[in-house]
């Protein structure tokens, strides 16, 4: 059944939607079901406690950071628009293909952006460097208190030392990515969306 | 003003024989063979024409959306994203690292174990198991009633007119039929139990036929069709009756068919005035809301009541409150320490006739019955399971987890470990730190977490 989503979300929005992201017709109006559901206020936008009210998510060490990237700068509500932004980078590559209208500029969820969006997660005041302390804060969220301040400090010190090539001892982006460019960040920082 | 008492006296005297007719129908059809327990009979053809109806209103739906080259969205047939098999934090960070050959699997930390969790969490903000218990089931086709389309619009001008006469059947002829029948019920059966619990003697046997004259006035007066199966494990004397909740409509499907004793909050104004009565007449656990919450003093008087064996089993409900009834959530511990027999029992209702799931944070008791009185009817299964024990080196969690189980397994329903609580609460931090554990174990080896599991 058409739910409230078809009526309230104009045919324009989800051509410009469909643009941007690339994502299909039918997948816009499914997700913007899932965030009128979850927009327990009914006004338009999500808030961070709408998210915190998902349990599997609020159990989820990182799940406060990942909720952060939703919203832009400074802003506590995200608009449907601005969901569909972040759900893009996630999209499979190979979905790309079956697009008739590719979008002019890179693709949200091309290899590129994917590992930005990971990196962002590491990066909090967005100076694209992760530096010693921002890595252990995640640190710290990945372990809670299961493990020392030393040692956790010790596993940073490590990390940074085999990433960092240029001796600032920070992680730029490039040596983020350079870390990883074997890894299948096209299946491991995908989700496989029903068409 | 003579030429005015014509009209008037014609008006009253139509009046009076229309309310006559109405009466006689309403007593003769509905609550004399309620009261007596004869059946009614047109049940069945009621549901089979209802069921064509709105097969037919579906397809209409179909044909327009076709017509605009989209699809009909059909909540259960399709999903949003694949769903992949569970799989434990450990798996799947190994699985990550296999991947990329550059990543060790030693005990260590690797910047891209954050994939992981991103992952995980991205698909439950897209599609979680939880949240979407506490909201009403949606339906795959129309039932002709706009609480269960969030869509309405025109389709076409049969399926208006259809929609109208609906409305007209449900809020003209079946509210009024099932008001009445409710409003005497309620009344003949307060009376009633108050004489009974007068009579010394024969108390049992005459307040066992006052309670299930009752209720089955309540089941009538909101055309409740309740099929009930394996009913050779009716639940004894000897236990406690546990079932899945959906609404407080439950406790009336069940009562209709054997008596129980119930246990629960003593209300005030009407709910407390029948709560009243029911104690006359047969021995129900009210408690004050200070004694609620002492949870010793409810078990001792739990555990007196199921020692006797002349009074009922009692029924509860373990999840605690009400869901949706398309899963299990998780069972309170407190019922499966008593150390009795536990009788099961799977309640799953047909959603297409009316939603019977009571969204206490969007409607309070009246507006819900508002809502069941004027559906086209309350249609729902109660299977009795065989009756269960606590088995040997078994904790109450272990046991609770079991007769939930069977109860989902039953009633085709989603076996949960989420507890329904989180309908208002959050989550416990625990859980959040048993994640955590888990990756510090990977971090640091099974071995070296042994010694510095400390902070």
């Amino acid at each position: 059944m058409g739910s409230r989503a078809s009526t309230l979300l104009r045919e324009e929005e989800i051509e410009e939607i469909k643009k941007e992201t690339g994502f299909s017709h039918s997948q816009i109006t499914r997700l913007y079901s899932r965030f009128t559901s979850l927009d327990k206020g009914e006004n338009g936008t999500l808030s961070r406690e709408d998210f915190q009210r998902i349990p599997e998510l609020a159990i989820n060490p990182l799940g406060d950071r990942i909720i952060n990237a939703f919203f832009p700068e400074g802003e506590d509500q995200v608009n449907f628009k601005g969901f569909m932004r972040t759900l893009a980078h996630f999209r499979p590559i190979e979905d790309n293909e079956k697009n008739k209208n590719p979008p002019a500029t890179e693709p949200l969820n091309s290899r590129t952006n994917k590992l930005l969006f990971a990196f962002r997660l590491y990066d909090l005041d967005r100076d694209d460097k992760i530096s010693r302390d921002e890595l252990l804060q995640v640190l710290r969220m990945m372990v809670g208190v299961n493990i020392s301040d030393d040692q956790l400090g010790s596993i940073a010190d490590r990390t940074i030392q085999e990433a960092d090539t240029n001796g600032d001892t920070c992680i730029s982006f490039q040596e983020f990515m350079k870390v990883l460019e074997k890894v299948d960040v096209e299946q491991k920082m995908s989700i496989r969306f029903l068409h | 003003m003579a030429w005015l008492t014509l009209p008037v006296d014609l008006l009253s005297k139509y009046l009076g024989l229309f309310t006559d007719v109405w009466l006689t129908l309403v007593f003769g059809f509905l609550i004399v063979p309620a009261v007596f327990g004869v059946p009614f009979g047109i049940h069945k053809y009621y549901i089979k024409i209802l069921l064509s109806i709105f097969e037919w209103t579906t397809l209409q739906m179909e044909l327009k959306a076709k017509e605009k080259n989209n699809q009909l969205y059909k909540h259960y047939t399709s999903g949003i994203i694949v769903k992949v098999p569970d799989s434990t934090l450990k798996q799947e960070i190994q699985d990550l690292r296999c991947s990329a050959g550059c990543l060790s699997l030693d005990p260590r930390f690797e910047l891209a174990d954050v994939f992981v969790f991103c992952r995980k969490a991205l698909e439950n903000i897209i599609d979680d198991d939880v949240t979407k218990r506490f909201s009403a089931q949606k339906l795959e086709n129309w039932n002709l009633l706009t609480r269960s389309n969030h869509n309405f619009r025109y389709i076409n001008l049969q399926l208006l007119a259809l929609w109208i006469l609906g409305v007209l059947i449900r809020y003209g002829v079946l509210l009024p039929f099932r008001v009445t029948v409710a409003v005497t019920g309620i009344f003949l059966f307060v009376v009633l139990s108050t004489v009974v619990g007068l009579i010394p003697c024969t108390k049992t046997y005459l307040s066992d036929k006052v309670h299930l004259m009752g209720y089955r006035l309540c089941v009538r007066s909101l055309t409740g069709i309740v099929t009930y199966h394996n009913r050779e494990n009716k639940p004894k004397n000897d236990g406690i009756c546990v079932a899945n909740h959906t609404t407080p409509i439950d406790g009336i499907v069940l009562a209709n068919d054997h008596c129980y004793s119930l246990v629960g909050q003593l209300h005030g104004g009407l709910l407390g005035l029948i709560q009243r009565a029911m104690v006359k007449s047969s021995p129900h656990m009210w408690f004050e809301r200070a004694e609620v919450k002492d949870r010793r003093l409810v078990a001792k008087r739990l555990r007196d009541h199921v020692a006797d064996e002349n009074k009922h089993p009692v029924l509860i409900f373990p999840e605690g409150t009400c869901v949706n009834n398309t899963s299990v959530m998780m069972f309170r511990k407190g019922s499966f320490e008593i150390g009795c027999t536990v009788y099961p029992a799977a309640i799953k209702y047909d959603p297409r006739f009316a939603d019977a799931f009571w969204n206490s944070s969007k409607f309070g008791l009246m507006g819900y019955l508002l809502r069941m009185m004027s559906s086209w009817a309350i249609v729902c299964s109660v299977w009795y399971l065989p009756p269960m024990n606590r088995k040997e080196g078994e904790d109450a969690m272990q046991f609770a987890n079991r007769v939930k189980a069977a109860i989902a397994a039953q009633g085709g329903l989603v076996d949960l470990i989420w507890d329904a609580g989180l309908k208002r609460t959050k989550v416990k931090d625990t859980f959040k730190e048993e994640q955590q554990q888990l990756y510090s174990k990977i971090l640091l080896g099974d071995h070296e977490y042994q010694n510095h599991p400390e902070s």
